[in-house]
């Protein structure tokens, strides 16, 4: 019903900054939908772009089939919950959840009879008649989210709408969200810096770098099969492995250890080139005993991660240069600092990616990404 | 464990060692007080009593009544509410305020503030650079380009308008002073709300233009219940200002026939030129009550929202 298209869409600010950066992306009717990245990125103006709050400089956005380009804010059927919910402080929360019906120019008691069934909804019937000072964080996001929903636009647009509220009150809004949107089946569109609420709240997901998408995926294959470096070190709350490697014939040379080349890699890579070896902290095992398909390093720090432990291990890597690997081990496992282990790497979990550009080995080859420019923005 | 950590009552410091945190004693403290004290007295309260007791008296400028002046209870104040040069006085002096300041310098002040925020960076700094200057420069100086503007033979409004020997100061006094002294005054309400509007939170306005609220719903749902504290405040500041402002003497000194003559001009002519110091004392009397009143009346407006 409400797809949201956005084609070749420019964002070019006073000065020749490119937020966005001729960006192509379709949300289906009723996904929701994450806008991830590191700050700057343009996810932002991505989102503020959808909302109409920033004029684009060129390409089109439609709704539901309808081209809003040139649409005002008000008349592109859109609400928009912002970081710090914006609402009105000298307006009850009544007053506020009907702002927007008033503006219809919906009579006073069936905007009040609105506002008061959507309240009830989001358990803020109790608190209709008080100000947003009065409320607590988690409840004035309820409010805002309430403002929104009792309009029933074509859309919603989060603006990290969990990163006001405390660690605990977040695991649960992020629960609530989900099944609010789930229920509501409005196509949503959300921005995030935190990859973890990414992975845990969106149907599908966008990495953004530079004002472009560099994967577009469900949070399973946007985790599993990062396509670039850059994704790859940005998504799970380990970092990423990524150790410099070289291809030997049909095996692999990583950290002074030769491994067999997987083979589906092998006819996309020629002898002697430069790849970028990737593996999970999760995806590999720890081993006190000599392995021959393991990393080889002292035990440098053990975290305590709650379930189990993420151990550092010193590897020693080409020219005596240290590299850190980490390796994740099971509860009541952990091992001493200073003792020697292998980091066993799951084969059918290593990623492996060209040095040049930072892409998956076997993706094509993009001719506009100039290699040492990829370099340089990761 | 909580009572552990509080202090033992014991310990708690007496009360009067905090009053007297330098151990000074009473004696030396006033000591030390004692000339800012007589300062005070002779310069603040020693001329306002004077003042009131002026005011009771049919004291003149010069002549008998300078020499040996009398006590004549409340007869100037009887004299001036039943004078009809002083009501007169009054009623320009609201219009002045009214006109000038809360419909000329509030208004165009916050008309200029809001519209600054969207235009380009070079345009605004040229448009509140001009506006500054209006306020910093003398109003001798001020005056004198107003009346260099509005002259009946060689005035540059004349010459812009093709109405030559028109004669604005003399046919429009109250108007002209009304205008000047919005031209004079509007850079401090410019700022003020443009301090005010930059801390309207911007999702906020956006909330509201989501909403699909026109420039004047959001004005009006948004802006004002942020900003009407500072409204109140400006508004309190330049009626009192401008209420006791004397700079229109240096363009139409009154006239002509007393049709642009307020207060303070009043007062200046009957307690200098006419000499009745007892009459012009009471006058200023009744000036800082309307002021006193003037002030309770934004101060409960103000109250009324915080509550």
């Amino acid at each position: 019903m409400a797809e949201i298209e956005l084609r070749g869409l420019v964002k070019e600010y006073p000065g020749g900054v490119r937020a966005v950066d001729g960006l192509d992306l379709t949300v289906a009717d009723g996904e929701f939908f994450a806008l991830l990245g590191p700050s700057g990125c343009g996810k932002t103006t991505l989102l503020r772009s959808i909302a109409g709050l920033e004029t684009v400089t060129s390409g089109h956005i439609e709704i539901g089939g309808r081209d809003v380009t040139r649409l005002a804010p008000g008349a592109r059927d859109i609400a928009m919950v912002f970081q710090d919910y914006a609402l009105f402080p000298h307006m009850t929360v009544r007053d506020n959840i009907a702002y927007p019906l008033r503006i219809k120019k919906m009579g006073k008691p069936e905007r009040h009879a609105k506002a008061e069934e959507t309240a009830e909804g989001l358990s803020l019937g109790a608190l209709l008649d008080r100000r947003p000072g009065q409320l607590s964080g988690g409840q004035q996001q309820r409010a805002a989210l309430a403002r929104a929903v009792a309009v029933r636009p074509q859309v919603f647009l989060f603006d990290e709408p969990l990163s006001n509220l405390d660690a605990r009150l977040r695991l649960e809004a992020r629960t609530f969200l989900k099944r609010l949107q789930r229920e509501l089946g409005v196509t949503t569109v959300f921005v995030t810096h935190d990859q973890a609420e990414a992975l845990a709240m969106s149907d599908r997901m966008a990495v953004m770098d530079a004002g472009r998408i560099r994967q577009i995926g469900t949070p399973t294959e946007v985790f599993q099969r990062p396509t670039s470096t850059f994704v790859a070190s940005f998504i799970g709350s380990t970092p990423m492995n990524l150790l410099d490697s070289v291809v030997d014939r049909d095996t692999l040379r990583v950290a002074g250890v030769t491994l067999p080349l997987p083979a589906s890699a092998r006819p996309h890579v020629s002898d002697g080139e430069q790849l970028v070896f990737a593996a999970r902290p999760e995806y590999m095992s720890f081993r006190a005993e000599p392995e021959p398909t393991g990393l080889e390093g002292v035990v440098a720090i053990v975290e305590n991660m709650g379930v189990g432990s993420l151990v550092s291990l010193e590897v020693a890597g080409p020219a005596d240069v240290t590299r850190i690997v980490q390796v994740t081990v099971p509860e009541g496992q952990e091992p001493e600092i200073g003792s020697r282990g292998w980091a066993v790497p799951a084969p059918e979990r290593v990623l492996l990616y060209r040095r040049d550009d930072g892409e998956l080995v076997g993706s094509a080859r993009s001719d506009a990404t100039d290699p040492v420019l990829a370099a340089a923005r990761n | 464990m909580a009572l552990a950590t509080s202090p033992p009552a014991d310990l708690a410091p007496p009360r009067d060692v905090a009053t007297d945190a330098a151990g000074l004693g009473r004696v030396r403290a006033s000591a030390f007080v004692a000339p800012g004290l007589a300062l005070v007295a002779i310069f603040l309260v020693f001329p306002a009593l004077w003042t009131l007791y002026l005011g009771l008296t049919n004291y003149r400028l010069t002549g008998i009544a300078a020499a040996r002046p009398k006590f004549v209870g409340l007869d100037n104040y009887a004299t001036a509410l039943g004078d009809q040069e002083f009501l007169n006085a009054l009623w320009l002096t609201l219009l002045y305020v009214l006109g000038s300041a809360v419909i000329g310098q509030t208004i165009l002040g916050f008309v200029l503030a809001w519209t600054m925020r969207t235009v380009h960076r070079t345009v605004r700094t040229v448009v509140e650079s001009l506006v500054m200057l209006a306020w910093i420069l003398p109003s001798s100086v001020v005056a004198f380009l107003w009346i260099a503007m509005l002259d009946r033979d060689s005035g540059t409004l004349n010459a812009l308008l093709g109405t030559p020997g028109m004669a604005w100061l003399i046919d429009h006094p109250l108007l002209s002073i009304v205008v000047f002294n919005t031209w004079r005054g509007t850079a401090f309400s410019m700022l003020l709300f443009s301090a005010a509007l930059g801390a309207v939170p911007p999702s906020q306005l956006e909330t509201a233009r989501m909403a699909g609220a026109s420039g004047w719903q959001q004005l009006r749902d948004v802006v004002f219940p942020h900003i009407r504290g500072h409204i109140l405040t400006n508004l309190l500041l330049i009626s009192l200002w401008t209420f006791n402002d004397f700079s229109p003497y240096l363009i139409t000194a009154g006239g002509p026939d007393n049709r642009s003559e307020t207060l303070p001009i009043f007062v200046y002519q009957t307690a200098i030129f006419d000499g009745q110091l007892g009459f012009g004392t009471a006058i200023s009397l009744l000036m800082l009550l309307i002021n006193l009143v003037l002030a309770v009346v934004y101060l409960r407006l103000l109250r009324e929202r915080r509550s």
